[in-house]
This record gives C-alpha cells, structure tokens and sequence, in this order.
C-alpha cells in the first residue's frame, strides 16, 4: 500500500526519524522558550551554547578520558557555569531595556564563541563515536533503528517532561513565574529574585549544552553546528508561543514529525517548511500556538 | 662590455624598462582571492587558499623578479552567489583587481565568471567543480584548473562499476554543484553499463541530518550509495550511514572528497573508501616539497584546490611577465600558449573552452594498519591520463569550441 507514492513501511521509517528529529527539536527549543518565558530574553547564544556543550564532550573524551555518560553530566554543568556569568556580568545590566538589547549581545557572544572555535579546530568537524552500550541497533522490519536514535528520543522527552514539570507543577516554578510578573512583590516576599534569574539562564544554558552532547555521536562536532540549529529552533519557539514551556516542546515534536513528511515527498524543501509554517501561524496566531497573548 | 655599447644598451634598458611600467596598469598586478573563509568549505579552500596564494607571490616575485608588483587582496564570498558577484565587481571596478581566483562553491564561480568577462578580467577557478563552467557557461576569460565533476565522475564512478557497483542511488546536494556531480556520475555509470535507481536531494547549505535522505538510498536497494555532495555534508553522510547499518551492506563512493574531509573524518570511518584528486601532498618528491613548505605555514596538508591556486597564480604571473601587459586578452593567449609543468602536473594545458587538463588520480582510503601517521591517507590505485579524464572537446556544450 502506497501513500501518494510512497509504501508504507518507508514511510513509517521516515515518521520514526521525525520523531528522533523532533524530540532533539523540542529539547533544545526548551532552553530557549525557558529564558525567554522566566527572563524575558532572547538568547541568541543558545547555539553557541548547544555547540560548546558538544566540544566539550570531544574535548573530555579526547584529552581527559571522560565517557560520554561522564560529558552528559559535566557539559552542562560547564556550560551552566558559563551562562551564570554571563547573567551576572553582562544580561543583568540590559534586563531594563529593550529586548533587542539582549538579543544583540547574545548574537555577538554567540559570534565571538563560533569564531574562537573555528581558528582552533577548523570547520570540517571532529568525529565522536557512539558510546559501547548504544552501539548497533534494532531491526524493527521497515527500518533499522539505531540505538543511540532511541536514545536520544528517551533522554530528550524525558528531560522536556522533567523540565515541564518542574516550571508548571512545583513550588520551585511557581515562584519563577511570579518573579517574571511582579518581581518587586516577590522580593518582598523575601526571595533572592537575581539569583533565581541567574540560575534560569544558567538552567536554559545548560539544556541547549546537554542537547550539544546528545548530538555529538550524531553529527561530526563542529564550531558550525549552532548556527545551522539556531535559526530552526527559534521558529519552533515563535510557532510553539515564546513563552509556553508546553508549546516549544510539542511543537518541536510536530515540526520534527513535518520536516520528516517534507522529506519524504520532495527533499529539497525540508528545511524551508519549518519557515513556511511560522509565517503562516504567525499570521493566524501572532502569539503562536500556545501562546498567551501579552 | 664595450664602451661602445654601454650607451645605447642603457638608453635601450631604460626605455624598454618604462615601456613595461606603462603596459602593467599603475606597474601593479592584484590578484584577488575569493573563497569561503567562514562556512562549510573554508577547511578544503578558505586560509589555505590564502596562504597558497601568497606562495605562489612569494616564489615569483623571488624567482622571476619582475618590473610590477604584486598585491593580493581576499574576501568571504560565505558560499553565497550575490554576494561573491558584488564583491567581484566592486574590485574590477574600484580597486583594479586584475585576477580573481579560487572561487569554491561553483554557484558562486559562474557568476563570477560572467564579471570578469563583461569587465574584461580573469577568473582562475580552482575552488569549483561544475562542468558547466567549461560547457554552457564558458567564456573565454576563465580557466578552470584543479578538478570538475565529469573527471571526478569519471575517476570514481567508471572504477566502481567496473568493480562491481552497477546499481546507484545518490544523495545529492541541491545546488548548481551537487546536480551537475550527480548528471555527470549517471552519463558515466549509464555508458559503463551500470544503472541509476533514484536520487534524493538535499537541501544546501546548512543540513546536518542525512538519515531520512539515507533511509531513502537504503529502501532503493542500491549496491552503491553515491554522495554528491561536499565538505561537511559528505562527512556527515559517511558517518550517518554507518550508524544505520548501511555501510558495509551498500558501499558508499564519494563523489568529491577532500583530504580535509578523510582527516576529520579519521581512517576508522573513511577506510575502503574510493576517491578522485588532481592532487596529493604524498605523490612524488615534487608534491612533497612544496607540500611540507605549505604545512610550515598553514599546519595542515594541502588540498587540490590549494595547491590549484598556488599553481594557477603563478601561471598567470609568468604570463603577464611573458607579455608584459595585465591585459586580460593579452595574458589569456599567453597562458594557453604555454604548457604547464609545475609541482601540481607535469604535463598541463588550457583548452579553447577554458579548461586546464592534467592527470587525475584515484585513490583508495587506507586501512589505520596502512597508515604510518596523521595525513597518510590515501593509496593510489591508478593514474588517469589528462586526455582521457577530461570530457572530449567534441562532446563539449561550450559555443568557443570550433567543431
């Protein structure tokens, strides 16, 4: 059976793929649409900052012995670091103005970042191998699934839910989002506000770096891959709501599930889809799909 | 020598020296190099291209010292065809480039091309790779040097059929490049009895994901994927199609592969595979002492566009010095004129339709067993004779060539 030309279990493959894509879609759009939604920021270093998570991984493993699970933990944490100082000695000073102000001197962190790393590594790309455990993988019939794919969809959702759950359901989240709304009465309250602003851009940092180190295995690790990202989960964030946790995740899905249908039937647009589909929501849903309207 | 003479010879010196200053514009050559400094092909072109051509300055200013100088000015086209052509044009019209060379990316050398011929100036494209530029888009100010895509197709698809690949699937990038790699690969492997199944074009630039593309080629059933693509799309595609199991089941044939590429790439992932260059750091003592002079400046082994550049800068430096003139037309017959027999080939020449024949080589990835040390790369397998690897003037598509 063929749908419009293409047999079924090819496209089930692709779907699956879709799904692969999507997921690494959604939790690097979470990073984004969190500093965004708590901080009201558009972080335009956020591939540099999924891009730095990976060479760390490469560098740990090439110079220090560190295994992939080790990287997982510890890039993020680096890399979390990193964007506690740059909330602290630059982001904090622009939180009055304009948002293009932040948006500017994340581009140019971003910029700064990508070029160090493309004088000392050059562009064609380290490799990093798949770690041991999830070498192979599965024959399910109409595809060969490779392990480390499954992987990636596994830590992916569950890091989004995890993350969801924590800003929508707990305590912790509650007070984040009464900080972003009335910051004044909340300090009041007695609750160190700068420091819970730091540790979001810290948090959003660290999410785009742990997605860094989930497509090292994927991808050959270059100073390029966040700029090529970047354009593409900003359109997942403007279409899913800039500031719903629950948007960028979903939609992140869906667009990753579409870029896969686009694949299959005509290849040569898969990367303008995602853009055709923002001009249109924006025009129908200016606040996005989840979106509330400010 | 005789008084006598001393006199006249002097006057005669003096003049003939002014005589010279007055041909070369301004008694300055620039040569501008255009390349992609920044993105996906700046690791096979980019600095080293720079570097490359500052040699090929070096040396002839040293060896040849001539009456002119030379200048060299660059700039990052970023892969982007409008941008490369108003960059070109700003220095024909502003700074008196008279020569702009390397031009990766072949959207960006075809337009290109058509600058310098309205402005009457030369393009030295070795960045490039589209047949195109020697076929429907000549023009009598270009020469394209290092390689195209009927002798890589040529090199790499006829061996592999005749090994035993006849059915092939491609993975073809979506621009003036990738479909001319992909045309001239089927014209061949058709002609060598093999057989095309599909092909699956992705987008360029800015595509790091290749798995629902692989998918595709896995579904066809083809003995070999081919990979018409460059630079990091091809490196990533090798590495995707190991992870999913379709490497060693279909053999994969790079199309273009640099040797920037199989060292990003490592020998663990590359080995096996088949490739062809027009130039190899390793060949014979001439390749290995300019290459080590490279290496000292660069830190990495030359490419074939590298070298290319070096080669096809100081070609036209002869030649202007030849004809003592920086007029396009002038310097043009000079260089087709002249043979070429540098480190980079032995026996070259410029055809009508612009394009320099060289031998071609292929080669075979080594095994990390075969290597003795970081960039031992490659293995040759067979030499490819200037006539034969370069598409036949009578099947050429260029109007310049007389049939």
């Amino acid at each position: 059976m063929t749908i419009f030309g293409v047999p079924l279990p090819a496209l089930f493959g692709q779907l699956l793929l879709g799904l692969v894509n999507g997921s690494f879609y959604a939790v690097l759009s979470l990073g984004l649409a969190i500093i965004f939604g708590l901080l009201n920021v558009i972080n335009f270093a956020h591939g540099a900052q999924f891009m730095i998570g990976a060479f760390i991984a490469w560098i740990g493993l090439t110079e220090f012995g560190m295994n992939y699970w080790a990287a997982l933990i510890v890039s993020p944490l680096l890399v979390g670091v990193l964007g506690v100082l740059i909330e602290r000695l630059m982001l904090r000073r622009l939180y009055q103005m304009d948002h293009l102000y932040g948006l500017l001197l994340t581009f140019g962190l971003a910029l700064i970042a990508e070029g160090v790393f493309r004088n000392y590594y050059g562009v064609s790309g380290e490799s990093y191998e798949v770690p041991e455990q999830l070498q192979g993988g599965v024959n399910l019939g109409f595809m060969f699934m490779p392990l480390y794919r499954a992987w990636v969809v596994v830590a992916a959702l569950t890091v989004c839910v995890a993350a969801w759950f924590a800003i929508e359901r707990t305590r912790l989240g509650a007070t984040l989002r009464a900080a972003t709304q009335r910051q004044d009465l909340v300090q009041a309250l007695g609750i160190n506000v700068p420091v819970l602003m730091t540790l979001t851009y810290a948090t959003g940092a660290a999410l785009a770096a742990f997605a860094g180190v989930l497509s090292a295995p994927m991808v050959q690790v270059n100073p390029l891959m966040g700029s090529h990202l970047i354009i593409v989960v900003f359109a997942v964030v403007v279409i899913g709501g800039m500031g719903s946790i629950l948007g960028s995740i979903v939609t992140g899905v869906g667009l990753g599930l579409v870029e896969a249908l686009t694949k299959v039937y005509y290849g040569q647009a898969s990367s303008v889809v995602i853009f055709l589909i923002m001009a249109i929501v924006l025009l129908v849903r200016p606040a996005g799909l989840f979106g509330r309207t400010a | 020598m005789r008084v006598k003479l001393l006199i006249p010879a002097a006057i005669l010196a003096l003049t003939l020296g002014s005589a010279a200053h007055a041909q070369v514009a301004d008694g300055v050559v620039k040569v501008g190099v255009l390349t992609d400094l920044s993105g996906t092909y700046s690791d096979l072109s980019g600095q080293g291209a720079l570097v490359a051509t500052q040699m090929a300055i070096d040396d002839f200013v040293a060896q040849e010292k001539p009456s002119f100088k030379v200048e060299m000015v660059y700039a990052d086209h970023q892969n982007k065809a409008d941008i490369a052509a108003n960059k070109a044009r700003e220095w024909f019209e502003r700074d008196n480039v008279d020569v702009v060379t390397d031009l990766v990316t072949s959207s960006t050398a075809l337009a290109v091309m058509k600058i310098a011929k309205e402005k009457n100036r030369i393009a030295l494209v070795s960045g490039a790779g589209s047949t195109r530029i020697t076929n429907e888009d000549c023009n009598d100010a270009t020469v394209h040097w290092a390689y195209d895509t009927y002798s890589l197709a040529y090199g790499t698809a006829k061996q592999v059929v005749l090994h035993g690949g006849k059915t092939w699937y491609f993975l073809t990038a979506d621009y003036a490049f990738g479909l001319s790699l992909e045309k001239d690969s089927t014209d061949i492997i058709l002609a060598s009895g093999g057989s095309v199944l599909g092909a699956a074009r992705h987008p360029f630039p800015g595509n790091a994901d290749f798995s629902s593309f692989l998918l595709k080629a896995q579904a066809s059933g083809a003995q070999v994927i081919g990979l018409a693509n460059a630079g990091t799309d091809t490196t990533n595609s090798i590495k995707q199609a190991a992870e999913f199991g379709i490497t060693p089941k279909q053999t994969l044939a790079g199309l273009l592969v640099f040797i920037t590429d199989v060292h990003s790439l490592g020998l663990k992932a590359a080995q096996g595979l088949y490739l062809t260059e027009g130039f190899y750091w390793d060949l014979n003592d001439g390749t290995r002492a300019w290459s080590k002079r490279f290496f000292e400046k660069h830190k990495k082994m030359p490419t074939m566009a590298q070298a290319g550049d070096y080669s096809s800068i100081m070609h036209y430096l002869k030649a202007v010095k030849a004809v003592n003139s920086d007029d396009a037309q002038k310097v043009m017959a000079q260089m087709k004129k002249t043979r070429i027999d540098d480190f980079f080939t032995h026996n070259g020449r410029i055809r009508d339709d612009g394009r320099m024949v060289h031998d071609m080589y292929l080669f075979q990835v080594k095994k990390p067993s075969e290597s003795t040390g970081a960039w031992d790369y490659y293995k040759l397998i067979a030499t490819i004779p200037a006539e034969e690897g370069f598409q036949s003037l009578s099947a050429s598509r260029c109007p310049l060539v007389k049939k």
